[in-house]
């Protein structure tokens, strides 16, 4: 199976370490991380781990196995592209001098979604939301405008499936699975 | 004083105490009687608690804290209880990452308490601190850090919980000393739930009914089982089913004594060097069931060419082991006493003699080619094979068996015919040399009453030779025999078939051991001949109390049959 580019979520507890003892099943693989976003969630204690990796299909399956083993972790899911919503976020620093010189970069900014987020004395922040083609789009257009620095976020994902955060957290706080019982048939 | 915990059957007081008492009191919670360990500075406050606790909770002072590990996985895996260990911060937690590992790959109940330096010197390099709980990341089921007393009782009930349920594994928890010192209000509840900790999958009925139309049908049912078995107490369920379904049953290394050798329908161990017969049907049978293990590539060879031809169904409590390695046509995701439980009535009663009997055909070539050879040999000292199925005999399968790594193991597998359930510890999964010794002292402890046999090479012996301390000031009545070819035999078997016989840095000059015994007031002695073998079983098996017995062997013997690495299992080398 070709290595291609997944999104793996994970819904886990907020503990301390965790990150280090998700991102270590990875790194045993060697599994490169394109990028990691780690965020509480709307539910209390829960938080979001969403991670971008290329690998094959069958060596994150295993993963995500590995992973849901993890105690504190309550669930993980690995998506391909069309399984999810996503975005990434983008910030890029110009020198104030330069936007205010090439009235073009004002046309630009609306062209392409982004916005001024913040103007000062000597310099300009750009915010553009999308995928990491579109702003690194986004990025080649304002290189020759000479970028001070660039920072992208990582992924922020969403799945396209109908399950509800909270409902799933329910469905595992009264799970039986925590003692052995004989299902009779 | 409240009873704070009322349905519970261990009742428990609110009590102001130190987290040194708290961490005891929670031992004795749990059931725990006895601690394998070695004081040092971070974990003193917890000492000095234990010795007012003597009564309740025996502590054994191991020499090394790998022997403390060792040992308890020695006591979890004969008894069936959680293993205890204690040490302190730095080299005291870094010394028990070997059995960790082990306990982790072998899927062994234990839980680790190591001191820590008090929470204000953390992530400054202080003296004798490391960051045990990222080392020991990758080789816990689960690990915590306790920087304040009140945290001590849930992440010891915690631990306790999850090391032995589900598929079982070792986890450690880290106590700063501040922790230790401190004072709270006491009380204790045991974990029986984390929402995030699903131990047990709820059976499915549709691939148990799959599972049972293939075996139903099957003219060439061949059946695998490994120590899932045996940590789930389904050796009764697994002997039904066999006997039921009349299918030909194998072990795995760590199966073993989970199904007696004995049984008229067992059909040998498989894997690297394992029978003759399991391995070569392996590719034959038209479906293959695996029950609790996890085809190690020690079990597989190459998985590319490993039981094509068969319908595979797969019963496996840890999801992650279930498609891992071989594909699962049918995979029942679940407990191995309950899945066979629920599969007896599915499965019809029936018999495979013809089948069967194609199994006693590659017993016999495998006696001529390979055991006779063995056990029989025309050399002037003794092998090992010969030496353990003597051994075999002379204690009708009944002893507990334990092993340390290389060829004696193997030879431990193949010639040891078990007789008796949970009789047979082995470092499998790691293969650590130097296990043997202290887990044959944890064995003893965990089960007093059964013999336990030390099966050591001069290699691994001499890799936790300081643990004889233990069995001396203790008086553990472990025998220990030592196979002693003056080689690092499997490296060297290795080097003989595949590295030109370049016998690099496998040949040892050994101490005398019997000095050695008799420094730690081991009764001990040494064989050479044949002949004086039986007598020197005698003296060294009948008498109470541990003792020592060395014989020394061929020094370039080899196991055979193998499954060269990474090789289909059917091309099984005979000689």
């Amino acid at each position: 199976m070709e290595p291609i580019e997944y999104t793996i979520s994970v819904l886990t507890e907020n503990k301390p370490g965790l990150l280090n003892k998700l991102t270590i099943i990875l790194s045993r693989r060697k599994i490169n991380i394109n990028s990691l976003n780690v965020s509480t969630t709307e539910v209390e204690g829960v938080s979001r781990y969403t991670i971008a990796a290329t690998a094959s299909k069958s060596d994150l399956e295993k993963v995500i196995k590995q992973i849901r083993k993890l105690v504190d972790v309550l669930g993980a899911f690995l998506y391909d592209e069309d399984q999810i919503y996503y975005q990434e976020i983008a910030l890029y620093k110009l020198s104030l001098e330069v936007f205010q010189r090439n009235g073009l970069l004002e046309k630009l900014i609306r062209q392409y979604g982004a916005k001024i987020i913040a103007i000062e004395e000597n310099q300009i922040v750009i915010e553009k939301t999308g995928t990491k083609q579109e702003t690194h789009e986004l990025y080649e257009i304002l290189k020759p405008y000479d970028i001070l620095e660039f920072a992208r976020s990582g992924r922020v994902a969403i799945s396209k499936s109908k399950r509800r955060t909270e409902a799933f957290i329910q469905e595992l706080e009264t799970s039986q699975s925590n003692t052995l019982s004989i299902k009779e048939f | 004083m409240e009873v704070l915990v009322k349905n519970s059957k261990k009742k428990v007081e609110s009590e102001r105490l130190s987290g040194s008492e708290a961490i005891l009191r929670c031992l004795i919670n749990e059931g725990v009687n006895t601690i394998f360990g070695y004081p040092g500075g971070a974990i003193m406050p917890v000492y000095d608690a234990l010795y007012d606790y003597e009564a309740q909770l025996k502590h054994v002072l191991v020499r090394h804290e790998q022997g403390a590990i060792h040992s308890a996985q020695g006591f979890a895996r004969s008894s069936g209880e959680v293993g205890v260990c204690l040490a302190t911060s730095g080299p005291g937690a870094t010394n028990l990452i070997t059995g960790i590992t082990d306990a982790q790959i072998d899927s062994t109940p234990i839980v680790c308490i190591t001191g820590q330096v008090a929470s204000h010197l953390l992530g400054s390099d202080a003296f004798q601190e490391t960051d045990i709980i990222g080392i020991s990341m990758p080789v816990t089921k689960w690990n915590f850090q306790v920087t304040r007393p009140e945290e001590i009782p849930e992440a010891l009930a915690k631990a306790f919980y999850i090391a032995q349920s589900g598929r079982p594994g070792p986890v450690l928890i880290d106590i700063t000393k501040d922790a230790q010192q401190a004072f709270f209000d006491f009380t204790y509840e045991p974990c029986e739930r984390i929402r995030s900790y699903q131990p047990y999958p709820e059976l499915n009925e549709e691939p148990l009914r799959a599972a049972a139309e293939l075996i139903n049908k099957a003219k060439k049912p061949y059946l695998l089982f490994g120590q899932g078995v045996i940590l789930s107490g389904a050796e009764k369920e697994l002997k039904a089913f066999i006997e039921k379904t009349g299918i030909p049953a194998a072990s795995t290394l760590l199966g073993l004594s989970a199904f007696s050798t004995r049984h008229p329908l067992y059909v040998g161990y498989t894997g690297m060097h394992g029978n003759y017969g399991p391995n070569l049907k392996t590719n034959e049978c038209d479906v293959f069931i695996a029950i609790g293990m996890r085809f190690d590539d020690r079990v597989t060879g190459d998985v590319n060419t490993y039981a094509k031809q068969a319908k595979v169904i797969h019963i496996e409590l840890d999801p992650a082991e279930i498609n891992k390695n071989i594909p699962a046509d049918v995979a029942i995701n679940g407990d191995a006493k309950q899945a066979l439980q629920s599969l007896l009535p599915l499965v019809d009663k029936k018999s495979h003699d013809e089948w069967l009997k194609e199994f006693r055909e590659c017993d016999m070539v495998e006696m001529d080619k390979a055991i006779r050879k063995s056990i029989q040999p025309k050399s002037k000292l003794m092998t090992m094979a010969e030496v353990i199925h003597k051994l075999s005999e002379k204690t009708h399968g009944k002893s507990v068996v334990v092993t340390d790594v290389g060829q004696h193991q193997m030879m431990a597998g193949r010639y040891y015919k078990f007789d008796q359930v949970k009789s047979h510890i082995t470092s499998g999964g790691l293969g650590t040399m130097g296990f043997c010794l202290p887990a044959a002292i944890g064995a003893k402890i965990g089960k007093p009453n059964r013999e336990v046999i030390a099966i050591i090479g001069d290699g691994g012996f001499q890799m936790t030779i300081q643990e004889l301390g233990v069995i001396m000031q203790y008086q553990i009545g472990v025998k220990i025999l030592i196979l002693n070819n003056s080689f690092l035999g499997m490296v060297r078997q290795w080097q003989q078939l595949f590295f030109d016989r370049r016998y690099s840095f496998t040949e040892m000059d050994n101490p005398d051991f019997i000095k050695i015994a008799e420094g730690y007031r081991i009764p001990s002695q040494r064989v050479h001949e044949r002949e004086d073998l039986d007598d020197a079983f005698n003296q060294w098996l009948n008498p109470e109390g541990a003792s020592l017995l060395e014989v020394v062997v061929e020094k370039e013997e080899n196991v055979f049959p193998m499954v060269p690495s990474g090789s289909c299992v059917s091309k099984i080398r005979l000689d």
